[in-house]
């Protein structure tokens, strides 16, 4: 079972004329084994939304809820929530000089499962997945993506889908800056992954490129920190073809 | 040709090396009473705790035995002791600047000298250890390190234990040898110590100086470093971790004396718990003989709990525009939320996430200290470090959310 449940969720950020609101009540199911893409124009909140799902210290929540099957997410801390099952992909993943990606990937892998992997598959699941991703096994004897170039580090975050392969993965813009190589194989690491049983994927884009290759079961259309319309597939088409026009005006 | 010949016209000027005006150039003496007691107002004392010197800056009588003395050769090196009066004591050039290195230098009973045979290649380093017998009487302490010509080595002085110590350190590299010295303080936290370190770099030569201070109530080095030719080399690395109470200070000088000459220093610290004091000061002078020269230097503190103070100073003073390159940066900082909240949100605890991130800190440096016989302590030290205060790293969490 994985079902991430959000429920009227309003959030705030600090700013120098004081708390201003980001998320205006956000309401969300995300039921087993299902995909859903929230698609919105810049600045909408929607990397609001992700951030705040996994905890992040800038943002405060001062309404709603998030339970991922019936746990209360916001009672934990940021890695209690990623222990409970929770992923999030980055859209600008972080710098970590001088902590190498083996050496990462080894630590958290031991903090999700509670016990260090068994070394010798570990490797070879390493090395798979960095391959998978197109990216070379000496990958794994950098600093965590210093000096990665803006399409690794999304490749990088998918390897570590796959190796901790959460419950629920939320993905920011990870098809952002990919070419249209880069993009088919993310879009293949994200199948692989929700192929996978009881698996969740809230995919949050600004284009619908990616939706070729991944197919979602409900598409919500994101303005002004709430979800303004949702429908099914055929919502990211009308989107392709008009823009969010129709739905920005009607937030106005 | 022209650059031939404009090397040894700067060659000859650099035999007659100008004054200089500069508060970077104090005049030295070896006369104890040419240095008045420091009353903290000094610019070269003012971050100085010096009610916690021991008496080390006035008038203290010191006394042998404060360490227990253990060498370790390597094959091909000689490590001998001599009178006060010998005259390898100086070949350095050092010439006290303060009373304290000028009380050690007029106290000695003796001097240890570690020398590398020209052409020879050593395997392996000479490590000379100090071990602290206690604090009651003080000591001091004078040793030189000769690398002759063409010669390839490895030296270590360490310290640990209990003791309250002044000395001075030389360092002679000739012509076209390379010689790495690493000055080890992993004291215990009643020690007090105050070195006074001078090298003097040859022709074609390669100095690599590491100072990596733990332990100590009050760890304070001074490193000074001149060249006797053209094309030397220094790097100059430092590693400190200073705990609550403890006050760890570093003073660069790299004095720029010859042409197409290289100095690059990176001092990286961590400072933990109330009171944990680090001082850095980064001197450089490039004459008007050093053009073509290279220097850069660096200092980065990481402050990981309230209540530390780290000061940083980098200062360049250059009196020729003919240079390569010259550079410094310095940064203090706490840790990165954004960093912490990346390693966090794939699981890793958050005093996990933090000890990943000091690790990363330090890697860097310790991977270019390079000496193999260091690298597992010195990972394991800044391991030790940390686990000592993870309470108070994972009570620093400023997020919303509790801690575990
Ligand atoms: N510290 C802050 N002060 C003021 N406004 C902020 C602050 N942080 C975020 N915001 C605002 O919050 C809104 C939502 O930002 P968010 O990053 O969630 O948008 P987004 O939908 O992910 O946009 P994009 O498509 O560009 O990634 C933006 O208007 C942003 O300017
Ligand atoms: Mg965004």
């Amino acid at each position: 079972m994985s079902t991430l449940e959000i429920k009227d969720l309003k959030v705030s950020v600090e700013t120098e004329d004081g708390p201003k609101e980001i998320l205006k009540g956000v309401t969300l199911t995300i039921g087993d084994n299902e995909t859903h893409a929230i698609m919105g124009p810049n600045g909408s909140g929607k990397s609001t939304l992700a951030y705040s799902i996994a905890g992040h210290p800038k943002y405060t929540i001062t309404g709603g809820s998030v339970t991922l099957d019936g746990e209360d997410l916001l009672g934990m801390t940021v890695d209690e929530r990623a222990r409970a099952g929770l992923f999030l992909a980055m859209q600008y993943p972080v710098e970590v000089p001088g902590v190498s990606v083996a050496n990462f990937l080894r630590t958290a892998k031991t903090a999700i499962d509670g016990e260090a992997p068994k070394l010798r598959h570990w490797v070879k699941d390493v090395n798979s997945a960095l391959e998978k991703m197109d990216l070379d096994p000496s990958f794994s004897q950098r600093s965590v993506n210093e000096g990665f170039s803006g399409g690794e580090k999304k490749r990088h975050e998918m390897a570590q889908l796959a190796l901790l392969d959460p419950k629920v993965a939320i993905l920011d813009e990870t098809d952002s800056g990919l070419d249209i190589d880069a993009l088919k194989i993310v879009s293949e690491g994200i199948n692989s992954f929700r192929g996978g049983e009881d698996k969740g994927v809230l995919l949050i884009t600004h284009y619908t490129r990616i939706l070729r290759y991944v197919k979602p079961d409900h598409v919500h259309v994101f303005v002004d920190g709430r979800v303004a319309e949702s429908g099914g597939p055929e919502l990211a088409e009308e989107l392709e073809a008009n823009g969010y026009d129709r739905f920005t005006k009607a937030a106005v | 040709m022209t650059v031939t010949e404009s090397t040894l016209d700067s060659i000859k000027d650099s035999l007659e090396l100008e004054k200089v005006e500069s508060h970077l150039h104090p005049e030295g003496s070896f006369l104890v009473e040419d240095h008045v007691v420091p009353t903290g107002r000094e610019e070269i004392w003012r971050f100085t705790p010096l009610g916690r010197l021991k008496g080390l800056h006035q008038d203290v009588a010191f006394a042998d035995g404060a360490c227990k003395v253990e060498v370790e050769a390597a094959d091909g090196v000689t490590v001998t002791t001599v009178a006060p009066d010998d005259a390898v004591r100086g070949s350095s050039g050092l010439v006290p600047t303060d009373r304290v290195s000028a009380r050690a230098w007029a106290s000695v009973s003796g001097a240890t000298v570690v020398r590398i045979p020209t052409d020879t290649v050593v395997e392996g380093a000479t490590i000379v250890r100090h071990h602290g017998t206690g604090t009651e009487t003080p000591g001091a302490g004078h040793a030189v390190i000769v690398a002759e010509k063409f010669s390839k080595s490895t030296v270590v002085l360490a310290f640990d234990g209990s003791a309250v110590v002044a000395d001075n350190i030389e360092i002679v590299v000739e012509d076209g040898a390379e010689l790495t010295v690493v000055s080890l303080q992993d004291w215990a936290d009643d020690a007090v110590h105050l070195s006074t370190q001078h090298a003097n770099v040859g022709r074609d030569a390669t100095l690599k100086h590491v100072s990596v201070s733990f332990g100590g109530d009050v760890v304070r080095h001074d490193l000074s470093a001149e060249y006797s030719g053209p094309g030397g080399s220094v790097e100059a690395l430092g590693l400190y971790f200073a705990d609550a109470g403890q006050h760890i200070e570093h003073r660069l000088f790299v004095d720029h004396t010859a042409p197409k000459t290289k100095s690059h220093v990176v001092y990286k610290g961590a400072l933990q718990g109330d009171g944990a004091h680090t001082v850095w000061i980064g001197n450089v002078l490039i004459r008007k003989v050093a053009e073509g020269i290279e220097t850069y230097e660096e200092n980065r503190n990481l402050v990981l709990t309230d209540g530390c103070q780290a000061d940083s100073v980098p200062n360049l003073e250059i009196e020729t525009g003919e240079i390569e390159g010259a550079g410094h940066a310095s940064a203090t900082g706490r840790f990165d939320d954004e960093q912490l909240f990346y390693l966090r949100s794939r699981g890793i605890p958050d005093a996990e996430a933090r000890r990943l991130v000091v690790h990363g800190f330090f890697y860097d440096l310790i991977r270019k200290i390079d000496v193999p016989e260091l690298e597992a302590k010195l990972t394991e030290t800044v391991e030790v470090e940390l686990s000592k205060n993870i309470s108070a790293l994972t009570g620093n969490t400023q997020n919303g959310a509790p801690t575990a």
